[in-house]
């Protein structure tokens, strides 16, 4: 059986929109109200999709305290209560996007030891949410 | 092709408790769950079956045949039910979401009309969920 876990989980941060690659005028075109010079936050909604097979001793893809603990110490503690384009490392010269954010977490997440990730789907806001699932032929075994 | 999703909600009780395992070991490995009276949840069951509309009807699966099907499959089978007890299905196996799911698959699968069965989606709680694409050929998105 081809079964996938995924676990929701919630972080809430702050961000501002801003490209080095554009000027003042195309940054406030291009990010709007996103491009406030002091940024501004949201409640984030990340889900974290795993596949392997099932344990019969424990009827478990993988223990869902080894993958809280996992994302808790390489997601939701480092970002939760932070300002994005300040004090995460990859976002110094990275726009702080959800697209960006998205494909962050999938790379701090991917060596989750104990099964294969499959997915990471993160939610900005109740009304926009974005998916990334590896480059193909990318992912780890 | 055409993917149609039909939600069923049962709300049933379990408990994780492996025999194999010394009363210390099941207290680690599951925690709250090994608790030994059990536990409940609001299930939220979503199934998606894949087709093509019948051009006389415009429909992948009749929703009141699949409605009819979840009910008799899964709700008259696991609502108000110990899963560990009175579903025999989940007899020696421990009643978790991956099981769970698996063990719906099954029973769904050969009753599936029209179109065929692609995903089951199971909620124990609003922020855990489980998708079984069963043995099968995969599907858009969920393989790579």
């Amino acid at each position: 059986m081809k079964i996938h876990l995924t676990r929701r989980y919630a972080f809430a941060a702050s961000h501002r929109l801003h490209s080095a690659q554009l000027d003042e005028e195309e940054n406030r075109l291009v990010y709007g109200k996103c491009n406030n010079p002091y940024g501004h936050g949201h409640n984030y909604i990340v889900e974290v999709a795993v596949s392997g097979p099932t344990d019969p001793a424990t009827g478990m893809i993988a223990n869902l305290s080894d993958l809280d603990a996992f994302v808790d110490r390489e997601v939701i503690e480092p970002f939760d209560h932070k300002y994005f384009n300040e004090e995460i490392a990859a976002f110094l010269d990275l726009v702080p996007t959800t697209e960006n954010i998205c494909i962050e977490i999938f790379n701090r997440l991917r060596h989750f030891p104990a099964a294969r990730l499959e997915r990471v789907r993160v939610e900005e806001t109740g009304r926009n949410s974005f998916e990334y699932l590896g480059e193909p032929g990318g992912s780890i075994q | 092709m055409i993917y149609l999703t039909r939600k069923i909600e049962f709300s049933a009780s379990h408990l994780y408790h492996n025999p194999a395992f010394s009363a210390e070991e099941n207290r680690r490995v599951f925690g709250k769950c090994n608790n030994p009276h059990g536990h409940g949840h609001n299930y939220v069951l979503e199934v998606t079956i894949a087709g093509d509309p019948d051009p006389a009807t415009g429909m992948v699966l009749d929703l009141k045949e699949l409605k009819e099907v979840l009910q008799r499959e899964v709700g008259d089978r696991m609502d108000h039910r110990f899963l560990n007890y009175e579903v025999p299905e989940l007899a020696g196996q421990i009643p978790t979401c991956e099981n769970i799911s698996a063990v719906i698959w099954r029973l769904l699968e050969p009753k599936i009309a029209r179109g065929r069965l692609h995903r089951v989606r199971l909620y124990e709680t609003p922020d855990l969920f489980v998708d079984c694409y069963g043995e099968g050929n995969g599907s858009a998105g969920a393989s790579r």
